[in-house]
């Protein structure tokens, strides 16, 4: 059911990027103007009557984590809306298979490239640092592997609820269940240790935590507690969600 | 250049594919007829390796399947029942991108652009957007799009189902050029007519089994008699009751209308001359009336 390694996921990753390069402008003038409104609005707003959070301005410990919830959100969309449209309303992946490609191909074209688009809105959350003065130098930019990883992690676990959805509908359920109070839970917006510890120990199981203190960590060139454990877990939730999806689609497409 | 053996397929302990064997000679076109349900779609699904069959063996273009699906489907076009053409693309770029999945280079697929063009019809549309295409224009299209790798073998699943009378004649039209130009084709169809037009063999397939197969010619000559009067009219069923079963050789009255196959018509057109409210169409029994005598008449839902 899954193939060996190779590269023909590449063309699916080329038919998306082709589709998307139509829509370029409106696409990379949201990307932008979407972290500058938070950083701004929430950030200077919200952080203007708030006291140092975790020992810094409330702007630069919004901003760090502001850079994972983009990429949660981008990877999400794209894996769950696009990504079931191609599979179920356009049949574009069916197309696909009359072709000599596999469900594998597929699924790992889908997954590369959400991942890929959720890294530019990490980017774009990391230049928009820059033009506010938030982030200076070459060492931000270290973010942006980690920025890739997330969005695997959740166009991996967004490409299992495409391949469980009947309809759009659905994914109302993970967005209310599981999206939603990682956003909250995570570290994004507030640290963790205001939280229950219960609370905590749920988060700390999650991906986005792990995202959000090592894209902290790195931009502000803070030192992480545990970096190497964050990388594996959201290496481990990458690799694990990608391969149930392609075991997933595989069933749904080659009944 | 296709061979399928002993195929069988259960959906939640339903058999809908039960014993299928039949094979397609090289540039032969082979139409595969059933009502729905049949298990048309299956046993071609399994023949480009994108359903596991149970049991059974497949070798398409020479190559055996499942095991060499991904190869096989290499050398194989794919013509589908539901339009999958991408609506984000151009015409142009529908036919160079799918031509990508193949692993066909740009280049290539430039070179190759301007005959699948022609072969579509659509010269002048290769950079129209795919919502200002009629159904005819995007079965064509998707025909095309089935050619890009140069396939020694085509499949279709339906191709002119709701299509209007003009575009399923330019649909004939390139299939026949198809065949004529040495591809092999394996098509589905609900049209008895089209599978009559253009195929060179049929089987006919009734709940998931293949309950007859020869050529349209041979199955109307050995299935059936040579000639249907279809009479209709107030008084039918008491004239179907009293006279018709002397003078025809079958006879089937469905509704208002009684189906007389026979092979002498003239004395059954004789005998309503003198019942004015009856009215007769008298004509050569066609494939359609195999298909009828063979399947039932009993709608498939």
């Amino acid at each position: 059911m899954i193939d060996r390694l190779n590269l023909r996921f590449l063309h699916v990753v080329s038919r998306n990027f082709l589709v998307w390069r139509k829509l370029v402008f409106a696409s990379l003038v949201g990307n932008l103007a979407d972290p500058l409104i938070y950083l701004v609005g929430l950030g200077f707003g919200l952080g203007a009557f708030m006291p140092p959070v975790a020992g810094m301005r409330y702007v630069d410990y919004l901003a760090a984590g502001m850079i994972c919830y983009s990429a949660m959100n981008s990877a999400t969309f794209e894996a769950l809306y696009s990504a079931f449209s191609r599979l179920k309303i356009q049949r574009t992946w069916e197309g696909i298979l009359h072709a000599p490609m596999t469900t594998t191909d597929v699924v790992a074209g889908e997954w590369v490239w959400a991942a890929l688009k959720s890294t530019l809105s990490g980017a774009a959350m990391l230049l928009a640092m820059y033009l506010l003065g938030i982030v200076h130098g070459w060492h931000p930019l270290t973010v942006l592997p980690v920025v890739l990883l997330i969005g695997l992690c959740f166009a991996g676990l967004g490409l299992v609820m495409t391949a469980v959805a009947k309809s759009y509908d659905f994914f109302i359920f993970y967005f209310t269940l599981l999206i939603t109070p990682m956003m909250f839970l995570s570290g994004v917006f507030y640290p963790r240790n205001a939280l229950p510890e219960l609370v905590q120990d749920i988060a700390a199981a999650l991906p986005l935590a792990h995202g959000a203190d090592l894209a902290r960590g790195l931009t502000l060139g803070l030192p992480m507690a545990h970096p190497v454990r964050d990388l594996l877990v959201l290496v481990g939730y990458a690799l694990g969600s990608v391969l149930l999806a392609i075991r997933l689609i595989g069933r749904r497409l080659l009944k | 250049m296709l061979q399928v053996r002993g195929l069988r397929k259960s959906y939640a302990g339903t058999e809908v594919v039960r014993g299928v064997a039949f094979s397609v000679a090289a540039g032969e076109c082979y139409g595969l007829l059933g009502p729905n349900g049949a298990g048309k779609t299956t046993t071609l699904r399994c023949c480009l390796g994108l359903t596991a069959s149970d049991a059974g063996e497949i070798r398409l273009a020479g190559l055996p399947v499942p095991e060499a699906a991904r190869q096989a489907r290499a050398r194989t076009g794919v013509c589908p029942q539901f339009d999958n053409l991408d609506p984000d693309f151009t015409v142009a770029e529908n036919l160079i991108i799918y031509g990508r999945y193949f692993g066909i280079a740009r280049r290539t697929m430039q070179e190759r652009l301007p005959r699948l063009l022609e072969f579509a019809g659509l010269e002048d549309k290769a950079g129209a957007r795919l919502d200002t295409l009629s159904g005819g224009m995007k079965r064509r299209l998707t025909l095309a799009r089935a050619l890009v790798n140069d396939p020694q073998i085509v499949f279709l699943d339906e191709p002119t189902t709701g299509l209007d009378p003009q575009a399923r004649h330019l649909i004939w039209n390139r299939l026949k050029s198809l065949t004529s130009s040495g591809r092999t084709l394996i098509l589905t169809t609900h049209f008895m007519d089209e599978a009559e037009r253009l195929c060179d063999r049929v089987g006919i397939m009734d709940r998931g089994a293949l309950i007859a197969e020869d050529s349209p010619r041979q199955l109307i000559q050995s299935q059936i008699e040579p000639h249907v009067v279809e009479v209709y009219g107030e008084g039918v069923q008491d004239w179907a009751r009293d006279t018709a079963p002397g003078l025809a050789q079958r006879l089937e009255v469905t509704g208002e209308t009684a189906f007389c196959y026979c092979r002498d018509p003239a004395p059954l057109l004789e005998s309503i001359q003198d019942r004015g409210a009856l009215r007769a169409l008298s004509r050569a029994a066609n494939l359609e009336d195999v298909f009828i005598k063979l399947t039932g008449r009993d709608i498939r839902d």
